[in-house]
């Protein structure tokens, strides 16, 4: 859907030494699937997205947007395209609708009326259309620009940071449209700082900053970082039941805290069994068993600090 | 060149200017004024008939050859009204100059441009667009100004004849050419002033300096320095019709999408 190769922005300022933006980006972004792009304030991730999206040129490198060529046919990427700019600024004298119609004109949608009606009865703003945008709250414009950016109902969407400085409601209201989105079968470029919202919504997500730093699944990403670890709740702990652990085959390393025990398993579905076997075996009453998860912000901070 | 998407730009910018009272209001008053105070004068004037052989012998030469089979009073009026004709030359200059710094400075504190430049509209059309938002109806407005102004005069001008003389080459090319290439001149430096600005009203004042020189012609004119004849007249046009070449092909140079993009956004 987006194949990028070598892909580089620099920013010449006066007076000052030129600034990389973008530094030799290469990612392939597949077909159907929710690809976030996360990354620091000033890493490039909205330079990137005006990249693809045909607004500003790249300095080096190349990219192909949805079949077409950057730099070839703009128009052509731009119509096949969807956007939530960063700020997304509406016409603040105009009612909703009247905003909708201009934009829907200016990509040449069919039926302008209709794909209008659709997406603000589907943003839930339908009650609201013939009032000033001026008055809308900041979720409501959100919508409105979501709605903008669906009406010529592109296949690929760009969106930069869609949730933020929403309040929690309005903010589940955008992601769970955004998973509607995915069904679908559109492709997502989604920008965020919300690390939970990542984590939940995208089945890849590159780590950026000026360059690529790591590109994967959310899962491989914990695992690269932190392996998988299983905790063992005991009701108390026992001496020397750490050590049996670490000898079972497949187990990396067990650590006691307090009453917990922390094991690192290469593929806890098949050894946990075994593990839990050797506990009851020594004595323990065992109270619960789980997986501990690391946030993705964890994994985030990782990489970003040792970039 | 697409021009559903120029229209959509035009009627874009018209429905922000309808809801704007300041742009309106001096879209609509503006041309009003400058009608209405020829139209005074000819009417006040009308009431004299007497003592303006003394003006009549001041007139410069061309004046008096117009003035030939009229009577001095109707020369006097017509010489006066005449006077007033580069005043409707300040319509399409203020139009634009007002327009297009709200349009542009609006764009930008809205933060609706890029939206805007994510569509396929390509830069040559939303150019145009906003040109012609600006330009047309400082084009209409002299030309509607002028039509009343038309109709005004000969309801208060007794005489046909003084009539078709007040009306000559000179006003037609005036109305008919120079001020569209004015409105086009006035548009093009307020958008470079709007790029630069991030307030409109700043932006509307530095444009509207262009009253300026169209003010020191019709001073120039009172006092007799300058005489505006149809030769004057396609002076004018000429220069300003290169005027506008040079600046629309700087424009076009300078104004890419990324240009825009930052500049304005
Ligand atoms: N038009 C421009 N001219 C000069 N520098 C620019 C321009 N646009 C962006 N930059 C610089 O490029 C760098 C990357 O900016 P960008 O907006 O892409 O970051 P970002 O990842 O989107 O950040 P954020 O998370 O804060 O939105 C910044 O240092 C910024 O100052
Ligand atoms: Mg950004």
């Amino acid at each position: 859907m987006i194949h990028t190769q070598n892909l580089t922005r620099v920013f010449k300022r006066k007076g000052e030494a030129p600034l990389i933006a973008v530094d030799t980006l290469s990612i392939d972004v597949r077909r159907g699937e929710v690809f976030g792009f996360l990354g620091p304030n000033g890493a490039g991730k909205t330079t990137t997205i005006r990249m693809l999206a045909a607004l500003i040129g790249p300095t080096r490198g190349t990219a192909t947007v949805n079949g077409h060529m950057l730099g070839e046919d703009a128009a052509a990427i731009r119509r096949s395209i969807g956007i939530l700019t960063e700020t997304p600024g509406m016409y603040d004298t105009l009612s909703a609708a009247h905003n909708l119609h201009i934009f829907a004109q200016l990509y040449g949608v069919p039926e302008p009326e209709k794909q209008v009606e659709k997406y603000l009865r589907m943003l839930g703003l339908w009650e609201r259309r013939e009032d000033e945008v001026g008055g809308f709250s900041k979720g409501m414009r959100q919508k409105l620009a979501l709605a903008r950016a669906l009406l010529h109902e592109p296949d690929l969407l760009f969106l930069d940071e869609p949730t933020s400085g929403l309040d929690p409601e309005a903010a589940r209201l955008v992601r769970d449209f955004i998973e509607e989105l995915r069904g679908q079968g559109r492709t997502i470029f989604l920008c965020t700082h919300n690390l939970d919202e990542a984590d939940r919504l995208c089945d890849r997500i590159a780590l950026f900053r000026t360059r690529l730093l790591v590109l994967d699944t959310p899962a491989n990403l914990r695992r690269q970082l932190f392996g998988r670890q299983v905790v063992f709740h005991l009701r108390a702990m026992l001496p020397g039941l750490a050590e049996t652990v670490a000898a079972l085959p497949g187990v990396q390393e067990a650590t006691a805290i307090d009453h917990k025990l922390l094991v690192h398993v290469d593929d806890p579905e098949t050894q946990n069994p075994a593990i839990i076997r050797a506990l009851i075996a020594a004595g323990a009453d065992l109270q619960f068993v789980g997986e501990l998860r690391y946030s993705l912000e964890d994994v985030y901070l990782q990489f970003v600090q040792s970039s | 060149m697409n021009t559903t998407a120029i229209a959509t730009i035009v009627r874009k910018e018209w429905a922000e200017m309808y809801r704007n009272s300041l742009v309106l209001s001096t879209v609509i008053f503006m041309p009003l004024l400058f009608t209405a105070l020829p139209l005074v004068i000819l009417g006040v004037g009308s009431g004299f008939d007497s003592g303006s052989e003394a003006l009549l012998s001041e007139l410069p030469p061309q004046m008096a050859s117009l003035c030939a089979g009229l009577t001095s009073g109707q020369c006097g009026q017509i010489y006066i009204v005449s006077q007033f004709m580069l005043m409707f030359m300040l319509i399409p200059v203020m139009i634009p100059a007002t327009i297009t710094p709200y349009s542009i400075v609006g764009e930008k504190t809205q933060r609706s441009l890029e939206p805007l430049l994510a569509t396929p509209i390509s830069t040559a059309e939303l150019l145009t667009g906003k040109n012609l938002a600006a330009i047309l109806p400082g084009v209409i407005a002299t030309w509607l100004a002028f039509a009343l102004f038309a109709v005004g005069a000969r309801l208060l001008l007794a005489s046909s004849l003084a009539f078709s003389r007040l009306f000559d080459a000179r006003w037609l090319i005036a109305i008919f050419l120079l001020g569209p290439l004015l409105a086009v001149f006035a548009n093009a430096l307020a958008i470079m002033v709007s790029s630069r600005s991030n307030d409109p009203r700043v932006a509307q004042q530095v444009s509207s300096l262009l009253v300026f020189p169209v003010i020191m012609l019709f001073l120039g004119q009172m006092i007799g320095w300058i005489v505006f004849d149809t030769s004057f007249a396609l002076i004018l046009c000429l220069v300003f019709l290169i005027l506008d070449i040079a600046l629309t092909y700087l424009a076009v140079r300078i104004f890419d999408r990324e240009t825009i993009l930052t500049r304005w956004a």
